[in-house]
């Protein structure tokens, strides 16, 4: 599955990346410690969190993540779009909390593991 | 004339949820002349409606005390920003106030305790001040520039509620004047660690919540005098001013 598939059927708004959505997904993170997400996220995680701070962008470029995605209404401050549109880091939205939104995705065939 | 001071720049009161209720005015005051500093600094938990009291207890004893405060940004950062003069903390605390949803549980947070020069209670802080605001990190820290304040990041080298804990690393062109070392990471742990960091100024304190803590960790300051610009002045080594290794 890739992002841009993740996206139509969870009906995710894309913020930012619009032309980076077809990676393929390797498997999910979530956690709003940026520092937790350096050590612990794969290549092609689809990141999931509620930081909003252009410093999430360069971790996920850092990582080389699929893509981000805020939940509960979230929406990234003006710098992180900004930077993410430059680095092609998509930033998807949804107005569903971490936990739900996890479980639908997981329900769906993303996993925590990863492959590598 | 310029000599060493020893400073502790992150003590909380008891209108720190979390801080103990004898971190009164009086109390640590004088155990800070006690174990021989020269300046302390209050930073209670999104709040400083306690440093006017502690002002006062100060200068009665000749103990200089800075009126400050340890701000929770949205991303759930500690920022400690310290003043020369309480009208700036003020302006702060009510940009803080504006921005800071919720009310103290206090049997599950801890009581407020609002407090006079003579550690006599006079009120109780009703907001929850363990809250995050919902102010970005760079706002605070602009603000406080701009009200001629000092921002230091506190405990970076702890994971909790910390710049490098919430955010993995210094966002490029913040204008922090320096970072804090807690007391669980020693001088040398520290260089190596945060060797990239090395541009900013470490300064290290006791962020007591106890009488005991108090000193626990602090920083040698070559100074003038005890002032927060001086302090300011230290942290990017002008005019002779610097932290003292």
């Amino acid at each position: 599955m890739t992002v841009f598939d993740i996206a139509k059927s969870f009906g995710l708004e894309t913020r930012a990346g619009k032309d980076h959505l077809h990676e393929e997904v390797t498997g999910g993170y979530a956690s709003d410690l940026l520092s937790d997400v350096i050590a612990h996220s794969r290549k092609g995680n689809l990141w999931i969190t509620i930081q909003t701070h252009p410093n999430i962008v360069a971790v996920a470029a850092m990582k080389e993540l699929a893509g981000i995605i805020l939940t509960g209404g979230r929406e990234p401050d003006p710098e992180a779009l900004r930077k993410a549109e430059e680095e092609g880091i998509p930033i998807l939205v949804s107005p569903v909390f971490t936990f739900e939104l996890v479980g639908r995705l997981y329900q769906k065939g993303i996993s925590g593991r990863s492959p590598c | 004339m310029l000599r060493t001071f020893r400073v502790d720049l992150h003590i909380h009161s008891c209108l720190s949820p979390c801080g103990d209720e004898a971190m009164r005015p009086q109390a640590i005051v004088h155990q800070a002349l006690a174990v021989g500093l020269d300046m302390i600094a209050i930073c209670d938990h999104n709040s400083a409606e306690n440093v006017n009291a502690f002002m006062s207890a100060g200068s009665e004893k000749g103990l200089t005390v800075l009126p400050g405060m340890e701000i929770t940004s949205k991303e759930e950062i500690h920022l400690l920003a310290l003043f020369d003069r309480p009208e700036e903390c003020m302006a702060l605390q009510e940009l803080v106030y504006q921005n800071l949803p919720g009310e103290n549980v206090e049997e599950v947070f801890g009581c407020q305790t609002v407090v006079n020069e003579r550690d006599e209670a006079i009120g109780i802080n009703r907001k929850m001040l363990i809250g995050a605001t919902l102010l970005p990190l760079e706002r605070i820290v602009s603000f406080v520039g701009s009200l001629r304040g000092v921002t230091i990041a506190s405990h970076i080298d702890r994971q909790a509620f910390s710049l490098l804990g919430q955010l993995g690393f210094i966002p490029e062109g913040i204008l922090l004047d320096g970072l804090e070392i807690s007391r669980r990471t020693s001088k040398e742990e520290a260089k190596e660690r945060f060797h990239a960091y090395q541009g900013f100024s470490f300064v290290r304190s006791s962020d007591a919540h106890h009488l005991e803590d108090i000193g626990k960790n602090v920083t040698h300051f070559l100074l003038e005098k005890t002032t927060s610009e001086e302090v300011r002045l230290a942290l990017h080594y002008r005019e002779g001013r610097r932290v003292v290794e």
